[in-house]
């Protein structure tokens, strides 16, 4: 069984009246991934600035290996990497004098440096660029680049926040690719997002946050195991089916709910596996489907039955 | 110390790298000092007040007075008619234009021993330069004097009033014994021949004494004021103290863009990140200052007269210039707001300090507030140094308030910086 990195337990973070942070708790084992969800304003970026040591914690306790982070220890911050959610970066320094500063920030020096410089350029596949200054890049490649100088000191613990803000869906692969890359080498990760397809692709643990509380800290199997129903199959019918029709199915076994727009049919069922019963009870029934598909719940299902509203609200 | 060196290495690329804060903090004061020294008497051409004369009494005399004039080295005088000197006046061209009527000479000379009206001489004038008027008057009261007494104790004219006068006397048309006997006295002065062996002199008034300028400065070399030291001084603390705040404005966006939770997030202290960006602002300081003077030493005749004092003036100003770009970072709500107050107590100070003009032409309670103005202390210390001659331990009370303030602004900064961060 993997041993605890990194302890929170009832974190407390007050803006004047307002608390941004309500008692936060929650836990990252060594080399495993952690999606922190919420929306926007949730008291994610709050959370991650105490873990980094930016915000000192009006209460509670964060532990690093059994090390106090919330005091900014030197030797605690530098087993933690962090990914800010702004672009971090030096524009008009190249690439790897953008490195060279980030790594000397964590004692890195001379030979060891260079070569951490030239490991995590080809990490992020910016080899080619490194002497060109992040004013050049895209948006992907200083998102990357913002990755890389997190990388320098090979830290324990990587925090990245909302790393995929404002970028196109290639370089979100790319950026994907990296991450997964260092899940292979065993890194812990806490990714803070508020894009839930994101989390569920990296985290094999989840946190949603919502007005500076935990609402859940599961892994994924399990959250979805919360939900009424996993999964959803949407059918198209050749006709509306009628009201005696709506109410044999919603008796159905499998079937938790459904709901009827015109000639689809959405139906919410307990696994996917209920599907195909399902279908060849609606053709027995003198139902025509023309056209028909399945869905997994997804975060955005489970948040959405844990607040009653949508992450991007 | 390798975060340290790295931290101040980063701010001393970014800042080379720009090319227009290094036209903005090093060719601007340049340029604009160049120009005030020239406008405040650096330049070859003489400082002396340009006078049109109206040259209307064509008499000896009166042309002597005109003469007089324009052999006065502190006038330079263009003789015009009446109409282009009021046009040369109102244009600014000509401070002042002197209009010597018709006749002058010779009234002058009969009202300085009859009573009468005296006859007038008109100055027109720019009203922006009253002090130049005041100037004139002066010059021209001297001249006419010289030359109308000159004539009224010696000359045809002056022989010519005196009979006339004594006839009016004796005519009972003046009742004035006394004047008629000192008048009978000057004839009888008039018709002395001109001694000889070197009194040559002319019999007229002349000033009772002359002067003898000698401008105070402990440098041999100078014997006087080069406009210029002060110019460089005003502008360089100027656009480096833009320098200073332009450095605190770009803290302020480091801190809103993320850059500066990203330095903190590393293993070093906030103490250690701002006393990097405090080093590395005084290190491009006073390069600036030492760079700007270099061009004033080779190009414009500014004298050092004591290098180790500029140094070190140089040197605590930079350490100002820093704390004032930290002051900024640390009270500025967002860059753009922090600009217009930051720009505003930048010009109030370098006005208040002496930067445009002399604090000497300021009143003399406004003398004693500005001691409270840091940069009042960078241009003494730097005039200290440079025209005025003097030596580092006249500099040394300028340096030591220069390095208060910079103590003060930078503990204020970190203390407002680790307010922040709870």
């Amino acid at each position: 069984m993997s041993s605890v990195l990194l302890s929170v337990t009832d974190l407390v973070k007050s803006y004047g009246t307002r608390r941004a942070v309500d008692g936060v708790s929650f836990r990252v084992l060594a080399g495993q991934t952690v999606g922190l969800l919420g929306p926007n304003g949730a008291g994610k970026s709050t959370t991650v600035a105490m873990l980094c040591g930016l915000l000192r914690p009006d209460a509670g306790e964060i532990l690093l290996d059994g090390q106090p982070v919330a005091a900014g220890a030197a030797a605690v911050k530098r087993r933690i990497g962090m990914v800010p959610q702004d672009l971090a970066l030096y524009e008009d320094l190249s690439a790897r004098e953008n490195l060279r500063l980030f790594g000397a920030l964590y004692g890195l020096k001379g030979g060891p440096l260079a070569a951490r410089i030239e490991h995590v350029l080809g990490l992020v596949n910016l080899q080619d660029r490194a002497r060109d200054k992040p004013a050049t890049f895209s948006g992907g490649m200083k998102r990357r680049l913002n990755i890389a100088a997190a990388l320098l000191h090979e830290p324990d613990l990587l925090i990245l926040d909302e790393p995929t803000v404002g970028v196109d869906p290639q370089s979100r692969n790319a950026i994907f690719d990296t991450l997964e890359a260092l899940q292979a080498q065993g890194r812990a990760l806490i990714y803070t997002s508020h894009y839930m397809e994101e989390v569920e692709r990296l985290a094999d643990h989840i946190v949603i946050i919502d007005h500076g509380k935990v609402l859940a800290d599961d892994t994924p199997a399990a959250l979805h195991r919360r939900l009424p129903a996993r999964a959803v199959l949407r059918v198209d019918l050749a006709e509306p089916a009628a009201e005696g029709v709506l109410a044999a199915l919603r008796a159905h076994a499998g079937v938790t709910a459904l709901a009827q727009d015109k000639a689809t049919l959405d139906i919410a069922l307990v696994d996917n596996a209920d599907a195909v019963p399902v279908l060849g009870w609606l053709q027995q029934n003198g139902q025509r489907p023309l056209h028909f598909s399945t869905a997994r719940a997804s975060l955005e299902d489970i948040f959405l039955n844990l607040t009653g509203r949508t992450l991007r609200d | 110390m390798n975060a340290f060196f790295a931290l101040v290495r980063k701010d001393l690329i970014l800042y080379v790298s720009d090319r227009r804060a290094l036209l903005m903090h090093l060719v601007l004061p340049i340029v604009i000092a160049a120009f005030f020294g020239s406008v405040f008497g650096g330049s070859t051409k003489s400082g002396a007040i340009d006078v049109a004369l109206v040259q209307q009494d064509a008499s000896e005399v009166g042309r002597r007075i005109g003469a007089g004039l324009q052999a006065d080295p502190n006038l330079h005088v263009t003789v015009m008619d009446r109409a282009q000197a009021e046009q040369a006046v109102r244009k600014g061209s000509q401070a002042v234009a002197v209009v010597l009527p018709a006749g002058f000479a010779e009234a002058a000379g009969s009202a300085m021993f009859t009573p009468g009206p005296k006859p007038v001489i008109e100055l027109l004038y720019d009203p922006s330069q009253t002090a130049v008027l005041a100037m004139v008057k002066g010059m021209l009261t001297q001249q006419v004097m010289s030359v109308v007494s000159t004539e009224m104790f010696g000359g045809p004219m002056g022989r010519k009033l005196t009979e006339r006068s004594l006839q009016q006397l004796d005519a009972g048309t003046i009742a004035n014994p006394a004047l008629r006997d000192m008048l009978a006295a000057v004839r009888t002065f008039q018709a002395q021949p001109q001694q000889a062996g070197g009194s040559s002199a002319p019999r007229g008034l002349s000033m009772p004494f002359t002067t003898r300028d000698q401008g105070l400065s402990n440098a041999p070399a100078l014997q006087g004021y080069n406009p210029y030291a002060h110019a460089f001084s005003g502008m360089g603390v100027q656009f480096i103290l833009f320098m200073g705040m332009n450095m605190g404005i770009a803290m302020l966006a480091a801190r809103r863009d993320g850059i500066w939770n990203r330095l903190l997030a590393a293993p070093v202290s906030l103490a250690l990140v701002v006393l990097a960006r405090a080093v590395s602002a005084t290190i491009i300081a006073f390069c600036l200052l030492c760079i700007v003077f270099a061009v004033a030493v080779l190009a414009f005749g500014v004298t050092v007269s004591s290098l180790p004092g500029f140094l070190g003036v140089a040197l605590c100003f930079g350490a100002l210039t820093a704390g004032f770009g930290l002051l900024v970072a640390a009270f500025g709500k967002t860059p753009e707001a922090a600009r217009g107050i930051a720009m505003f107590a930048t010009l109030i100070m370098v006005m208040l300090g002496g930067a445009w003009v002399p604090t000497f032409v300021f009143p003399a309670w406004v003398q004693q507030a500005t001691m409270i103005v840091p940069t009042r202390w960078a241009i003494t210390g730097l005039d200290a140094v440079t025209w005025r001659g003097l030596g580092l331990p006249d500099a040394m009370p300028a340096m030591a308030a220069l390095l208060g303030f910079a103590a003060l602004f930078m503990a204020l900064a970190v203390w407002r910086f680790q307010k922040a961060r709870t």
